[in-house]
């Protein structure tokens, strides 16, 4: 019987000095390594394919069939790219993974490149995160003075160059074909695909792509098996995830446990709503992930239980929203930061999104009409599906998903001529010092 | 100016990769910093290095919100106002601060001290609301502790980001982003206390992930290369020793 939460990932995270080689060896750091190059790289696939562990940055495609789909040993070279450029709102595990603990994050880089046979790895971390980059820079220069990075790593013959590449302020670059054409020092645009990746990615040579979270678990897969890994989770969700609660909870954070938990257990374990609240709408994975409400707290935190209810599992990005919120603020602001952060390249979510503002504004401001609400459904239909990546699927997941359970509340600013909520109630701060700048 | 210097590490920077034109998002970030923006002479000296066009250049300069085009102050103050930490008081909180210093989005105070910018998600979202300085952690943040850590980077007074290390300057920062530690990765927490919140109950009530404690031999720490990694490991006196 699986316990209710299950620290793997974050089991150092409180250890004095966790960041450094020696904190992490002495918590078992770089065996799964040693282990590793016991075995042929393609045992290493096998392991990760029956563990069950798919992708933890939203689409949860299995790394082990990822791996899978590199083309034979050719002349070009292979590379391992890890996406840590954490930016889907709510979104908040891989930063404090990597904060607390670089060397599971390179440990895993180690042993994925060994196993799909890449001689080059790239970490493309955000830019907006000064400590963290430092803190992997420093863990890839002790990885290479220990002789875990460069050449003839443990004495298996093996050669590795790792490098930590910053970002510079982009949410597009997390989406993958984007971020090959950022690491190749261009705009970060989608790519059309196929060609995907494992084909033609990093140079148009054979890349995988993974998630900062993937990666890392993928020490403990080889060092404890993967039926360890397989034993958590459920039928088709295996593993330990993190968990991110934040919002209108008494006890934010990070919350590790077995997939297929409910947002009803975490709340517990979480304090539940702030005190004199109630949970109004909850995202599951990050704002791309369609909304949802009370009624879904007893669904399975899994991949097939959040599609089930039409939405998505993404990146267990859990943010609440208590009563005090207004559900129209919430959505117009993710809606201007999709607009915001559109790169451009198809019109349809470049000029859709710019619109979507526009009808939102109007509505906010109580001028609008339940033609703009029709206007809104039609707009969304026009944008999600007819752009090269899913940034304008995620744009319109919170227009939609809040007009299916709230349109009453969008009807309300119509007719009450303005938004009914005090934007100082929803703050976490006492309300006379919350009145200064709202507003703003 | 771009100093011959700064031209000679902006070489050093393509060497890391197969293709040349892959160090220019680091290479940028070296411009900023020893510009304080992307600046048109910057431009041109990276066109040149990677035998690209300066419109090219400019092409990706302008992508990137990290990219300015004007110098920025000494201490870039972003506020998270995407939709969590904005309810949860982050518009409160930009609010404040465009008062207190005088200005507005994008702005940088008359003394070149503060540059006020509203941020997106910058993933601690479990530390609503949060600021960042020059890309450093300040967690649940208040309007009156949010004026208070502006006036003390006025002041020169030294800064300690909740989780990470003394506060450097902007242009400090960018050097680190195009690749040159500056010696502070060993500053600051493991992690926050909303980082260990699962950990804590995990440990209070006696659940694990059923991992074997591991045994046998520990591989070499870093700081005692044993005989099964000598092969060219050498030390690097240990990490975690601070400064």
């Amino acid at each position: 019987m699986t316990d209710p939460l299950t620290p793997a990932l974050t089991a150092n995270w409180g250890q004095r000095g966790s960041w450094t080689l020696p904190a992490y060896v002495d918590q078992g750091g770089y065996r799964a390594l040693y282990e590793a190059v016991t075995h042929e790289p393609d045992e290493i696939i096998q392991m990760v394919k029956d563990s069950g562990l798919r992708g933890r940055g939203g689409a949860g495609f299995p790394t082990g069939m990822k791996w899978g789909f590199l083309p034979p040993l050719g002349e070009k070279p292979r590379y391992l790219v890890v996406n840590a450029d954490e930016s889907e709102p709510g979104t908040c595990k891989d930063i404090p993974l990597m904060l607390a603990s670089p060397h599971t994050l390179v440990e895993g880089v180690i042993i994925s490149s060994y196993a799909i046979r890449a001689r080059r790895a790239f970490i493309y971390v955000r830019g907006e995160v000064l400590h963290v980059i430092r803190r992997l820079q420093q863990a890839v220069r002790e990885a290479y003075d220990a002789g875990y990075i460069g050449h003839n790593i443990l004495g298996s013959g093996y050669d590795l160059e790792v490098v930590v590449h910053a970002g510079a302020g982009a949410y597009i670059c997390g989406e993958e074909t984007a971020l090959l054409d950022s690491l190749e020092g261009r705009r970060g645009q989608p790519r059309l695909r196929p060609p995907f990746p494992a084909v033609e990615g990093l140079y148009a040579s054979p890349t995988v792509i993974n998630n900062v979270e993937s990666i890392a678990s993928v020490p403990g897969i080889v060092l404890n098996g993967p039926e360890w890994f397989s034993s958590m989770g459920t039928e088709k969700s295996k593993g330990h995830v993190i968990y991110s609660l934040s919002g209108h909870v008494a006890r934010p954070g990070q919350y590790e446990g077995p997939l297929g938990i409910t947002l009803r257990e975490l709340l517990e374990l979480a304090g539940g709503i702030r005190a004199g609240h109630e949970l109004k709408f909850w995202t599951p994975g990050g704002s791309s992930t369609p909304m949802l409400t009370k009624e879904h707290l007893d669904l399975p935190l899994d991949y097939e239980g959040m599609a089930g209810a039409g939405t998505m599992l993404g990146t267990r990005a859990l943010q609440m929203f208590d009563d005090t919120t207004c559900v129209l603020r919430a959505v117009l602001r993710w809606t201007e930061f999709y607009k915001h952060e559109s790169c451009g390249k198809c019109t349809p979510c470049r000029e859709g999104t710019w619109w979507l503002v526009q009808v939102l504004e109007r509505l906010e401001r109580g001028e609008g009409s339940e033609d703009d609400l029709e206007t809104l459904l039609d707009l969304c239909d026009n944008i999600a599906g007819r752009s090269f990546c899913a940034l304008a699927d995620g744009a319109v997941a919170p227009i939609m998903s809040s007009l299916k359970y709230f349109r009453d509340e969008y009807v309300a600013h119509f007719e009450h001529g303005g938004c009914p909520f005090d934007p100082a109630a929803a703050t976490l701060f006492e309300p006379e010092t919350a009145t200064a700048g709202v507003g703003a | 100016m771009i100093s011959d210097k700064t031209k000679g590490e902006l070489r050093e920077i393509t060497a890391r990769y197969p293709e040349s034109r892959s160090a220019l998002l680091p290479m940028l970030h070296l411009v900023q910093s020893e510009e304080g923006y992307v600046s048109p002479e910057g431009i041109e000296v990276c066109a040149e290095l990677l035998d690209l066009t300066a419109a090219e250049v400019a092409a990706v300069a302008t992508f990137y919100t990290m990219y300015k085009r004007r110098p920025v102050g000494d201490y870039h103050v972003g506020v998270c106002t995407n939709t969590l930490c904005a309810v949860m008081g982050g518009d409160a909180i930009f609010g404040t601060l465009k008062e207190h210093l005088g200005v507005g989005n994008d702005e940088t105070t008359e003394d070149g001290k503060v540059t006020l910018e509203h941020v997106e998600c910058n993933a601690a979202c479990d530390y609503a609301p949060v600021v960042m300085v020059n890309w450093e952690f300040f967690d649940n943040m208040t309007p009156e502790r949010a004026r208070k850590l502006v006036d003390d980077l006025r002041a020169g007074n030294e800064v300690e980001a909740d989780r990470g290390a003394r506060i450097c300057t902007w242009r400090q920062a960018e050097r680190v982003l195009a690749g040159f530690p500056d010696g502070r990765a060993d500053e600051g927490p493991s992690a926050g206390e909303a980082s260990l919140a699962g950990l804590r109950l995990a440990a209070e009530r006696g659940w694990s992930s059923g991992a074997p404690k591991p045994t046998g031999d520990a591989p070499p720490r870093g700081d005692a290369p044993n005989g099964a990694a000598s092969n060219g490991a050498t030390s690097n006196g240990g990490g975690g020793k601070g400064q």
